[in-house]
């Protein structure tokens, strides 16, 4: 029952993906134009970054940032489900609030696993090579990534009752993220002060284990990221099924 | 037999009560119509009753099952229709009635024929592969209506279900609704503050400021006012008011530039106070059977839709078109 529940919010998010051509289309030409702009550019002036070409050692972190960004955006697609009143319809269905947060997540997740698979094509382009081996472990992390970050984009959208803060939360606190997460510049040799902006930002675990499976290099060890990942994984989940449940 | 029952119902925003200690039943099988001006506390017991909200104090339950304590079981014996859409315009009519049948755990076959057969009950099937924010109004209303069906529920919550639609599609709003108590047997819990349509419901209640005033089949309420509503405008109404006092022992009220009186064969008495009032200049006289509205008036000293209306110029201004 619980499960059928997940099962047709995730539905509803893919068939809405699915249809939505201009979002699609944007959400994967902007990562495509960093890549593009950013990528080259600071190569030029970093040359770089240890063993890695500068727009080797960057892709990863802009596969997470696609991710970041499809998955914070699906999860406070709720501030419109609410708006648009099709929440109420969800919330007066005999389905628990928990599978509603639950499916929410899955399907945020899944849409992003499926933007990055597409950003994932462009690979080879960069001279990185995605074995078999290595497809096997992305896509999973991807998926994990995803529904971690869609977690914390319950937990913002669970109290938000307009679309006001929109931007503020775009600004303050999707930006920064993928600004302080390593995926564009190192973060080893950061002043102590940014360090510590950078280590309790959950998405520098994610750069950096998506890095190590992409390229073999890490700064802080897989095991470590992933533990953290999962910490924070099942931190999120809770609060956000919590929040949702007591909403109204 | 009841349907629902609400006892001592109570919903406390902070100080504020938003009901007020309500208690009624409505009967299985009726139209139940709830009546009152916006804020008096209609949705917050719409929202109760569907499980939205929880109330301070007091219970409630449809057919048997607890609101706060058994949720999955009432929202299973229910349908709604909110005030405000709650389509998805994304999804097509059809697929909003089929994320709705999931929802609801309806065998796949099954879903299927009732998706069809309620999409042509309310003429749009034709369509169904249409993108819900491409419907018009009155369009998402009725497939609205048929989502709510979709599960067999025993009550079909309607808030406000013409408000904003223009008559012709509130007429058709109307059959549909009569169609199902007739036809399915189901009982229709509204609201509206529409006076003419409440007409149209079996038992009305009337709500203002969180509590039941009123609770009556429309015609027994008529019944109470005793008689026709005559309305008169003269020269100088404080002292024809005075004169009906005296002569008559009615109890007349002068509001805006008119006078309202309450009396038994409006057409017989209406030559006897010209008689009364010869004094006086009439300069205009009216006398019809009264209707929910002044029940409304009766009961509260004003209009039912003096907070929607805004200023009370406007208010005047349809006072006077009438």
């Amino acid at each position: 029952m619980m499960l059928n529940a997940v099962y047709i919010i995730w539905l509803r998010e893919l068939k809405k993906f699915v249809r939505d051509r201009s979002r699609l289309v944007s959400s994967i030409a902007q990562p495509l134009i960093w890549l593009l702009l950013i990528g080259t550019g600071f190569g030029a002036t970093f040359g770089k970054v240890g063993d890695l070409q500068y727009i080797q050692f960057m892709f990863p972190g802009i596969l997470v940032m696609t991710l970041l960004f499809s998955s914070m955006f699906s999860a406070i697609s709720i501030i419109w489900d609410r708006e648009f009143g099709f929440l109420k319809e969800m919330l007066v269905a005999p389905i628990s609030r928990t599978s509603i947060a639950i499916g929410k997540a899955v399907g945020g997740a899944s849409r992003s696993t499926i933007q990055g698979l597409i950003i994932l094509v462009f690979s080879p382009l960069i001279g990185i090579n995605i074995t078999l081996g290595k497809f096997l472990m992305v896509v999973p992390l991807m998926f994990f990534i995803s529904f971690t970050i869609s977690g914390i984009g319950i937990i913002i959208a669970a109290r938000m009752e307009s679309f006001e803060g929109f931007n503020l939360i775009i600004n303050f606190i999707i930006m920064p993220m993928f600004l302080l997460s390593g995926a564009i510049f190192p973060i080893s040799n950061l002043p102590s002060w940014l360090s510590v902006v950078v280590n309790i930002n959950p998405l520098s675990y994610g750069v950096d284990i998506m890095r190590w499976v992409m390229t073999g290099v890490t700064e802080r060890g897989p095991a470590f990221d992933l533990m953290v990942l999962s910490l924070v994984c099942i931190f999120t989940t809770t609060i956000s099924v919590y929040l949702f449940s007591k909403g109204k | 037999m009841n349907i629902i029952e609400i006892k001592n119902l109570t919903k406390k925003y902070g100080e504020k009560f938003a009901v007020d200690d309500i208690s009624f039943e409505v009967i299985e099988g009726e139209i139940f119509g709830f009546l009152g001006p916006n804020g008096a506390g209609k949705t917050t017991t719409i929202n109760i009753l569907c499980t939205l909200l929880q109330p301070t104090s007091g219970i409630a339950s449809i057919s048997g099952y607890d609101v706060t304590n058994d949720r999955d079981n009432v929202r299973n014996s229910i349908g709604i229709v909110f005030q405000d859409p709650s389509l998805d315009g994304d999804l097509t009519g059809e697929e909003n009635l089929r994320f709705h049948g999931m929802a609801y755990n309806i065998p796949k076959q099954i879903r299927e024929e009732r998706i069809t057969y309620l999409l042509e009950m309310v003429d749009l099937y034709d369509k169904k592969d249409e993108l819900t924010k491409n419907y018009s109004g009155g369009m998402k209303r009725r497939l609205e209506i048929a989502r709510g069906l979709l599960h067999h529920p025993k009550v079909l919550f309607l808030d406000e279900p013409t408000i904003g639609l223009d008559p012709q599609t509130r007429n058709r709003i109307w059959e549909h609704i009569r169609e199902l108590q007739e036809k399915k047997g189901i009982t229709i819990f509204l609201t509206t503050h529409y006076m003419e349509e409440a007409e149209n419901c079996n038992r009305i209640a009337i709500i203002d400021h969180g509590k039941i005033i009123a609770l009556d089949t429309p015609e027994n309420l008529k019944k109470d006012l005793k008689g026709d509503l005559i309305t008169l405008k003269t020269s100088d109404n404080e002292k024809a008011n005075e004169v009906l006092k005296t002569c008559f022992s009615l109890n007349p009220y002068i509001k805006d530039d008119s006078i309202y009186v309450y009396a038994d064969n409006g057409e017989n008495f209406v030559p006897k106070l010209f008689r009364a009032l010869r004094n006086y200049e009439i300069t205009s006289v009216s006398v019809r059977k009264p209707t929910l509205n002044d029940v409304f008036i009766k009961l509260t000293g004003r209009e039912i839709r003096e907070e929607t209306m805004g200023g009370v110029g406007r208010m005047r201004e349809m006072t006077r078109g009438r």
